[in-house]
């Protein structure tokens, strides 16, 4: 039951988004997000729309997969709306008492909702297009030159792959500890909340007791096997810029000049 | 045979109290020869779990000595020669696995010591070939089988080319196929690429295809010699709460009934072969 959670939403295909490195997709993102939120009207806001939804089509990973994702915060979405249309200013549409949406209230709400869509969408590309590994492999090189302010950005990693390493471990046996407790009588899907939770105690005991012996065992085979932190290390996989990369950075530049250049030439109504 | 390990009456207590009497090894003297391939049997808490951790350092005795090819292993400078010539492979393969891709694992320990990228590439894919899991490198290693999984740690270990590998109960977790597979590596490993084998295990029938069996009580070794030596002093282990093969037990109780079979069989094969002849001169 509990093994049907999915984590790392990694889905492996072979579209140019797939053999993008991970570092050029995360600072792509970075700056295509920053460009979604610097739109200041309407033309720019669809220049941009049209890219991700480019992007989106370019990973060959059905769109109703995105769609998906936004439907864990489709509340916050629909809530952020409503409240924008009765902000703003210009002419009125509808007035109720003190409540009024103006013209101005209409665009907030279009630009919010479209924003915050678009936000989740082309963060779940990279999340989709790109396997954890590399993902953490792309965050450590990324982040290296913090290690002059003495962050330890190899441990930081480090603790990333082995949480990512045993997800799946400790999910399973959470599942066997709960099937075990249950065998004997345990009632876990009845009761009052309050009920609920306080039954989960006996579960996970003896799953943080299980997860210290696991830790030290793997400390023992990382020993074994001559850890000895980040310091003298080689990699074997030393991912390395191609010209796709280099092109998915051209393409995204035109871009981002085109939405500056349309926030200069089109009137700006927001 | 050139002596590789040799432990020399060796003390280790796990209580820190220096007056504590509670020893897991009391006094073990062993050499282990250059390319030998060598089984510790005992039953729980005899301390052979602990012995193995201290060959390759992650113990160290409370009184004694071990040497690993002429090295202390109290020596802190060439701790990571003695890790390097000495390999530890654990009994829970879900444990030891650290990356989430197989190759990347059994990356892992080259990558430690700073070996050149495709040098590791290449000792990479010549561990995965060793262990017969070539095919499986890019996969994840929670979809694979305990015994898959238990191979992919020996590879990791193997990677790192070392001169012995020590293996602690490494199929106690596993099912019977995938005891045999890893068995199967083990012996392949011993034979082919001469890498001394130290298996600690608690199934006489993996002890059976040692070179040598060393029987360990209470934190000392009680016998050792040829499995056909060892497990022919039947009464002795049984005393001691240890097992011997299900063949040899059979054999040896068919003989205290007075039937004539060979001094000590030790697999089926061989048992089947003996009741065979007794049957067809009756």
């Amino acid at each position: 039951m509990v093994r049907e959670i999915t984590l790392g939403q990694f889905m492996p295909g072979d579209s140019v988004l797939h053999k993008l490195q991970a570092r050029t997709k995360i600072l792509l993102l970075i700056a295509l997000i920053v460009f979604i939120f610097l739109c200041k009207n309407f033309v720019s806001l669809l220049l941009i729309s049209l890219f991700s939804i480019a992007v989106i089509l370019m990973t060959k990973i059905s769109f109703m997969k995105y769609l998906k994702s936004l439907r864990v915060i489709l509340f916050i979405v629909i809530l952020t709306g409503i409240f924008n249309l009765f902000y703003g200013t210009g002419e009125i549409i509808w007035q109720w008492w003190e409540l009024r949406i103006t013209t101005g209230g209409v665009c907030n709400a279009l630009f919010v909702i479209v924003r915050i869509a678009l936000l989740m969408m082309v963060s779940a590309v990279l999340t989709y297009t790109t396997s954890p590994n590399d993902l953490t492999d792309a965050i450590e090189r990324l982040l290296k030159p913090l290690t002059i302010f003495h962050i330890k950005v190899h441990e930081i990693a480090m603790m990333m792959t082995i949480a990512l390493r045993f997800i799946p471990v400790l999910l399973e046996e959470t599942d066997k500890i709960m099937n075990a407790q249950k065998a004997r009588g345990a009632d876990m899907e009845s009761g009052s909340i309050f009920h609920r939770v306080r039954s989960l105690v006996p579960v996970l005991i003896p799953l943080f007791v299980s997860s210290f012996r696991r830790a030290n065992d793997l400390a023992m085979a990382m020993e074994c096997r001559c850890y000895n932190g980040g310091k003298g290390r080689t990699k074997m996989k030393i991912s390395k810029f191609r010209l796709c990369d280099l092109a998915a950075a051209l393409i995204s530049a035109i871009v981002f000049t085109g939405v500056i250049l349309c926030n200069v030439y089109f009137p700006i109504i927001f | 045979m050139k002596e590789f390990i040799k432990t020399e009456n060796v003390y280790f207590t796990y209580d820190e109290n220096e007056d504590s009497d509670e020893y897991a090894l009391k006094g073990v003297t062993l050499t282990i020869g250059k390319g030998e391939f060598v089984a510790v049997v005992g039953h729980n808490g005899c301390g052979k779990s602990t012995l193995a951790k201290h060959l390759n350092s992650l113990y160290l005795p409370t009184t004694g000595e071990i040497t690993v090819d002429g090295i202390n292993t109290k020596d802190d400078d060439r701790l990571f020669e003695i890790r390097k010539k000495v390999g530890l492979v654990l009994q829970n393969p879900d444990n030891q696995i650290v990356a989430g891709v197989v190759e990347d694992d059994v990356a892992f320990g080259c990558e430690n010591l700073g070996v050149q990228p495709e040098e590791i590439r290449d000792r990479v894919d010549k561990a995965l070939k060793a262990v017969g899991m070539y095919d499986y490198r890019r996969h994840s290693p929670d979809k694979l089988s305990g015994g898959q999984k238990q191979r992919i740690a020996i590879a990791g270990i193997i990677a790192m080319e070392p001169e012995c590998i020590v293996l602690d109960e490494p199929t106690a977790m596993l099912d019977p196929q995938g005891r045999d597979e890893v068995i199967r590596t083990i012996i392949d490993l011993n034979r082919n690429m001469g890498i001394t084998i130290i298996l600690i295990t608690h199934y006489m029938e993996e002890a059976v295809l040692a070179d040598r069996v060393i029987v360990m009580d209470s934190g000392n070794v009680l016998t050792e010699g040829k499995p056909r030596d060892v497990f022919s002093k039947v009464e002795l282990l049984k005393k001691h709460r240890l097992d011997v093969p299900q063949a040899t037990e059979l054999a040896h109780k068919l003989k205290g009934c007075g039937y004539e079979l060979p001094e000590c069989v030790l697999n089926e094969d061989e048992c089947a072969d003996a009741i065979e002849k007794l049957l067809k001169n009756h």
